[in-house]
């Protein structure tokens, strides 16, 4: 919520500024946010229905059992596939993590779940193609898979 | 109209799901709406704020100073504006893309383009202090820093894969889409 306040008047401002500064520049920035925006929104609407529809399916009672202690290596393979797919605001995971150790849910499971929650965007894969290619695409996504479970590996080992 | 049907078909295709559980488990579409449109407000506080700010940064930053903090030349100051830039954000992932695409059209480097994602997908410090209190400090340190490590190397190592041609197809893309 603080973020939305922040985001939104640290933009209008600079707009405001802008637009005192240099009319003609400021419409042009405005017409070009307009065009980026309307051309993105095609893809973000079933995204967002997509991820309604998984984390109905995957609650986050079903997750927690899935990730359990004792889960192990399928658990952390469950984190990644589940983390890879749906996305949720960086703060719901963090509070969702918390709340899956609370409810027995091993730490390297609950690891590679946040860390491909924010790195891998399956859901997100056809806003990321509009931008860059098939190949950049499916390698940093790839490679960030790869990352979160080291992570995963890692905070097993240490914690 | 068989145009716009085709350019939704999966917004259609989704809603279709959901119609469908309407009818077999109505919980299960109450749900999915409910969580879809706590996404969409989480969306509409983050996207447009960052389209205006892209707008503005496209008018006002001359390609010439990318090119000199963030371009192929720029060695650690590229890294560092990179990091900056990545860290500061708070935003979801698909948030990131257009951004990455503005630094690219405007002379960022690849390599510091793909740090800058990577940044973004795991140190996000406006969100540092609510994961070291919801996960613990130990979880945050080693998820930030063993994140950054490797997709420090991973930047370049993914640029490194891009041929020359792929490159320029690439920035034809981004270029054509903000014309």
């Amino acid at each position: 919520m603080t973020t939305t306040v922040l985001f939104y008047t640290v933009s209008i401002l600079l707009t405001v500024l802008s637009y005192f500064k240099d009319r003609q520049k400021t419409m042009m920035a405005l017409k070009k946010a307009y065009k980026a925006f309307t051309g993105l929104v095609p893809a973000l609407i079933p995204m967002i229905l997509f991820v309604g529809i998984m984390l109905t399916l995957v609650s986050p009672e079903l997750i927690g059992k899935l990730l359990g202690d004792e889960s192990g290596l399928t658990g952390i393979i469950v984190g990644a596939v589940l983390g890879s797919i749906v996305f949720m605001p960086s703060f719901v995971a963090f509070s969702l993590g918390e709340n899956l150790l609370i409810g027995g849910a091993g730490y390297p499971q609950v690891a590679v779940f946040i860390a491909t929650l924010m790195a891998v965007g399956i859901s997100s894969l056809a806003i990321e193609l509009k931008y860059f290619n098939k190949k950049t695409t499916i390698l940093r996504n790839v490679f960030a898979l790869f990352a979160s479970l080291i992570f995963a590996g890692l905070i097993g080992g240490i914690l | 109209m068989k145009l716009v049907l085709i350019k939704h078909k999966f917004t259609l295709a989704f809603l279709l799901v959901i119609l469908v559980m309407a009818f077999v488990e109505p919980s299960y579409a109450r749900s999915s709406l409910s969580i879809s449109y706590d996404n969409l407000v989480t969306m509409m506080g983050v996207i447009p704020p960052i389209f205006l700010l892209i707008g503005l940064m496209d008018v006002w930053i001359p390609k010439e100073t990318m090119i000199k903090y963030m371009g192929e030349h720029s060695g650690l100051t590229g890294l560092f504006f990179s990091f900056l830039l990545g860290s500061m954000a708070a935003g979801p992932l698909y948030a990131a893309f257009p951004i990455a695409a503005l630094l690219l059209r405007k002379g960022a480097r690849f390599a510091y383009v793909f740090f800058f994602l990577g940044t973004w997908t795991s140190a996000k410090l406006p969100l540092v202090l609510f994961e070291m209190t919801s996960l613990g400090v130990p979880f945050t340190l080693i998820h930030i820093t063993s994140m950054m490590l490797m997709y420090l190397i991973g930047s370049f190592y993914l640029e490194s894969l891009l041929k020359p041609h792929e490159k320029i197809a690439i920035l034809d893309k981004i270029h054509a889409m903000s014309q």
